[in-house]
C-alpha cells in the first residue's frame, strides 16, 4: 500500500477535526475534535518518519501524545467546572462576555 | 550497536530556565509539606527570588553569549540543538523575567482589604455554601505562584529554543498554566470560569493547528530543528524537495498557531473576554509576557524560514505578515475606541499593538529585530502598571443602603470605614473624577496610556518611531503610514480615558444610587451585560446571578483601595521604567541592537 495514502488520511482526520471544533456546540465534543486534531498529526508524524526511514518522527508522536494527556487533564477541568456550575456545556451558554 | 554517549550539558546556559522551572518544582512540594499559616509568605518570597535570580543570571551570561569588544560571543547550543541560547534569546528571556517579577508583585498584592484577586478555593461551585465555608476559613489559593513560574518557564524556553518540537512543548507549559489561572478569580466567577473555557478552546485548536504545521515541516525537510530546515532547503537535501506546498501549509499553520498567542486579527477574538474575566493581576502578567515570548518566537520562525525559501514563496510570506499587520491595528483600534470597559480597552490595546510589533516585523532587516526588543520593553512595562492600577480601583458598597434590606449577608468583602470593598470597577464611568480621588494612581495610569498611545517624551514613542523606521527600511513605507494613521487614532482613545479621569467630576453617591435606580446602565457598575441579561430574561442560568449583579451595582461606589506595597511598588517601577526608556533610550537600544543575532 503507497505510504502517500496514510499521509492523505491524516490530512482528511484532521480537517474532520478542525470541522468539530468549529461546529459541534458542546464543550466536550469540541475537546474531542481538538484530540482528533492532534491523533491526525500523530499519523501524519509517523508516516513521515516511515517515509524518510528516520525515527525522529516516531519520536515527536511520542511527545504529542504527552502533552495531549496533560491538555486534557487542564481542559476537562476547566469543562467539569463549568457545567457543575451552569449546567451546561454548551459553548453557546457560554456568553456573559461580549462585546 | 553505539554504547550511550552522555550529551555535553552547559548547565550554566541552562541556568536561568532550571531556576525558574524548578522553583516551580518547589513550589508544589511548599504547597504540600508548609503550613498553612506561612505557606503564602512562603510562595511569594520564593517566587520573587527565582524570578530575580532568573534575571542576575541571564546579566550575568549577556557578556558570553553577546560578547565583548575583545572576545566574539558563543551562542549556547544544548542538548541537542533543543535548547539555543542566542543573543536574541537571551535578551527576551531577560525581558520575561523581568516583567514577570513585576506581574507576580501585583499578583502577591492583597490591597488594605487584606484579600488578593483570587478565590479561596477556585473548585467550589460559585454561590454554593462550600465557597461560602472555604470563605469564611479564608482558605487561600497559593497554587497561582507556582503557576505562574510554570508558565514563566514556558515562556522563557518558547523564544529560547531552535526546535519546533520543543517550541510546541513550550507552547503547552506556557499555555496550561494561564488557562488554570484564567479561572480562578475571587470575584465575578461566572466571567473567570467563561474566559477560562474559552481561552482554552480556542488554545487548544490554536495549538493543533501549530502542530499539525510541525508535521508537515518535518514531512518536508526531515528535520523540525530550524537551523537544518535552513541547510536542508539551501542544498537542496529535503527529502521531499518538490512539494513546496507542504514547507508553505506548514509555516502557515505554525504562523497561525503563534498569531493567536500574539492576539493578531484574524485569531484575536478571545483576547478581550479572556483579559476581561482573567483576575486583574494575571491579565497583565499574561498581556505582558505572553506577547514577549509569542514575538519572539514568531521572529525567530518567519526570519529562519524568509531567507531559506524561494524569494517568490517568501514574498507571499510577507504579503501575509504585512495584511495580518494592516487587519490587526485598524481592528485593534477601530474596536477599542467603542469600549466601555477598563480592561477590555486595554484588551484592544494590547491587539492594536500585536500589530504595531508585526509591522516592525514586516520589515525584515536587522532594525526589525532591534525595534521588536525595545517595543515588547516599552508595551510590557506600560501594560504591567496599567492593569496594576486597574486592579486597585473598586467598587464599594454602601452600608446602610437607601433601602436597607439587603445587608452583606455573607458579603464578599472586608468592611471597610464606608462599605464593603467588592471587584474592580472596570466600568469607564466609574473611572471619572479618579484623579481627585488618587493623583498619583491617575497620574501613573495617565502616563501609562500615554505610553500605548505613543506620546513623545514615553517610552511608546521611541517603540513605535523604532518600529515604523523599521519598515521604512524594510521598503515598507505605506504599512508605516498606515501605523502612524493607526496610533493617531489610538490617541484618541487613549486621551478619552484620560480626560474621564481628570477632568470630569465624579458622580457622587447618591447621584449613583439615583441613576442605577432608574435603571441607567452607564451608572451600574459591570451591569452593561447584567442589565442585558436581565432583559432578555431567556437566561435561565444566568439570570440569577444578574439580577444579584444589578441590585448590588445599584448601591456601589468607587473607591481606591490602598496597595499593601508590592503593587505600588511594581506600578512605580513601570512607571520610572516608562519614563526614561522614554527619555535615554539610547542604552537599552543598544543593548537591543546587540540582541539582533538569532542564528548562532
Amino acid at each position: 500500500m503507497e505510504v502517500t495514502n496514510y499521509a492523505v488520511l491524516a490530512s482528511v482526520l484532521f480537517a474532520i477535526g478542525a470541522t468539530t471544533v468549529l461546529l459541534r456546540r458542546n464543550a466536550i465534543v469540541v475537546f474531542m475534535g481538538v484530540e482528533l486534531m492532534l491523533n491526525a498529526t500523530n499519523l501524519a508524524f509517523v508516516t513521515f518518519a516511515r517515509l524518510h526511514g528516520d525515527l525522529t518522527g516516531q519520536v515527536l508522536a511520542f511527545f504529542v501524545m504527552v502533552v495531549a494527556a496533560a491538555e486534557v487533564v487542564v481542559g476537562l477541568a476547566i469543562i467539569v467546572t463549568i457545567f457543575r456550575t451552569r449546567r451546561s456545556a454548551s459553548v453557546d451558554d457560554v456568553n456573559l462576555l461580549k462585546g | 550497536m553505539t554504547g550511550f554517549v552522555v550529551p555535553l550539558i552547559d548547565w550554566a546556559a541552562l541556568a536561568p530556565l532550571l531556576v525558574v522551572l524548578g522553583a516551580g518544582v518547589a513550589g508544589v512540594l511548599v504547597e504540600a509539606f508548609v503550613p498553612d499559616a506561612v505557606r503564602r509568605a512562603v510562595q511569594v518570597v520564593l517566587t520573587l527570588v527565582a524570578l530575580a535570580g532568573a534575571l542576575a543570571l541571564v546579566v550575568l551570561r549577556w557578556p558570553v553569549v553577546v560578547g565583548t569588544p575583545e572576545t566574539a560571543g558563543v551562542s549556547d547550543v544544548l542538548v541537542g540543538g533543543t535548547v539555543m541560547v542566542t543573543p536574541f534569546a537571551l535578551a527576551l528571556q531577560g525581558t520575561i523575567a523581568a516583567l514577570a517579577f513585576l506581574g507576580v508583585l501585583v499578583v502577591a498584592d492583597r490591597t488594605s482589604t487584606g484579600q488578593d484577586a483570587f478565590a479561596p478555593t477556585a473548585a467550589a461551585v460559585p454561590g454554593t455554601s462550600y465557597e461560602d465555608l472555604a470563605r469564611r476559613a479564608g482558605l487561600q489559593q497559593t497554587e497561582i505562584y507556582p503557576l505562574l513560574l510554570f508558565a514563566t518557564g514556558g515562556m522563557m524556553l518558547f523564544v529560547g529554543t531552535d526546535d519546533l518540537l520543543m517550541l510546541f512543548v513550550a507552547l503547552e507549559v506556557l499555555s496550561l498554566p494561564l488557562y488554570v489561572l484564567c479561572a480562578t478569580a475571587r470575584r465575578r466567577r461566572l466571567l473567570s470560569q467563561e474566559a477560562a473555557a474559552k481561552y482554552f478552546l480556542l488554545g487548544a485548536f490554536a495549538s493543533a493547528l501549530f502542530i499539525f504545521g510541525v508535521a508537515l515541516i518535518y514531512g518536508f525537510a526531515g528535520t523540525v530543528r530550524l537551523d537544518v530546515l535552513r541547510q536542508n532547503i539551501a542544498s537542496g537535501a529535503a527529502p521531499l524537495e518538490g512539494m513546496t506546498v507542504l514547507l508553505v501549509g506548514g509555516v502557515l499553520l505554525v504562523l497561525v498557531g503563534l498569531l493567536f498567542k500574539l492576539g493578531a486579527v484574524p485569531f484575536h477574538a478571545w483576547t478581550p473576554d479572556v483579559y476581561t474575566g482573567a483576575p486583574t493581576p494575571v491579565t497583565g502578567f499574561m498581556a505582558a509576557c505572553t506577547k514577549v515570548a509569542a514575538a519572539g518566537a514568531m521572529v525567530k520562525v518567519l526570519y529562519t524560514v524568509v531567507v531559506s525559501v524561494p524569494a517568490d514563496v517568501a514574498n507571499d510570506l510577507r504579503v501575509v505578515v504585512v495584511t495580518v499587520a494592516v487587519a490587526t491595528m485598524v481592528v485593534g483600534t477601530v474596536a477599542g475606541a467603542v469600549q466601555t470597559d477598563v480592561k477590555r480597552l486595554l484588551a484592544y490595546s494590547s491587539i492594536a499593538h500585536a500589530g504595531f510589533l508585526l509591522v516592525a516585523v514586516a520589515g525584515y532587516t536587522g532594525f526589525s529585530v532591534r525595534a521588536v526588543v525595545f517595543y515588547l520593553v516599552a508595551y510590557g512595562v506600560a501594560t504591567i502598571g496599567a492593569f496594576g492600577v486597574v486592579t486597585l480601583v473598586r467598587e464599594t458598597r454602601l452600608t446602610g443602603s437607601a433601602d436597607g434590606s439587603a445587608e452583606p449577608a455573607g458579603a464578599d468583602g472586608e468592611v471597610a470605614d464606608d462599605g464593603v470593598v467588592l471587584g474592580e470597577a472596570t466600568h469607564l464611568s466609574q473611572w471619572a473624577g479618579l484623579g481627585r480621588k488618587a493623583p498619583w494612581l491617575t497620574a501613573a495610569f495617565a502616563l501609562f496610556l500615554l505610553s500605548m498611545a505613543g506620546i513623545p517624551l514615553t517610552a511608546g514613542f521611541v517603540a513605535k518611531f523604532t518600529a515604523f523606521s523599521a519598515a521604512v527600511s524594510g521598503d515598507l513605507t505605506w504599512l508605516a503610514v498606515v501605523g502612524v494613521l493607526a496610533s493617531v487614532v489610538a490617541v484618541f482613545f487613549y486621551v478619552r480615558v484620560i480626560v474621564l479621569m481628570v477632568f470630569t467630576p465624579a458622580p457622587d453617591a447618591e447621584v449613583t444610587r439615583r441613576l442605577s435606580g432608574e435603571g441607567a446602565p452607564g451608572a451600574a457598575p459591570a451591569s452593561g451585560t447584567a442589565v442585558e441579561v436581565a432583559g432578555e430574561g431567556a437566561e435561565t442560568t444566568g439570570g440569577g446571578v444578574a439580577t444579584a449583579t444589578r441590585t448590588e451595582a445599584a448601591r456601589t461606589v468607587v473607591t481606591v483601595v490602598g496597595s499593601r506595597g508590592p503593587a505600588a511598588v511594581a506600578v512605580a517601577i513601570c512607571a520610572a521604567a516608562t519614563i526614561l526608556l522614554g527619555l535615554l533610550p539610547g542604552p537599552v537600544l543598544e543593548l537591543a541592537g546587540q540582541a539582533i543575532k538569532f542564528v548562532p
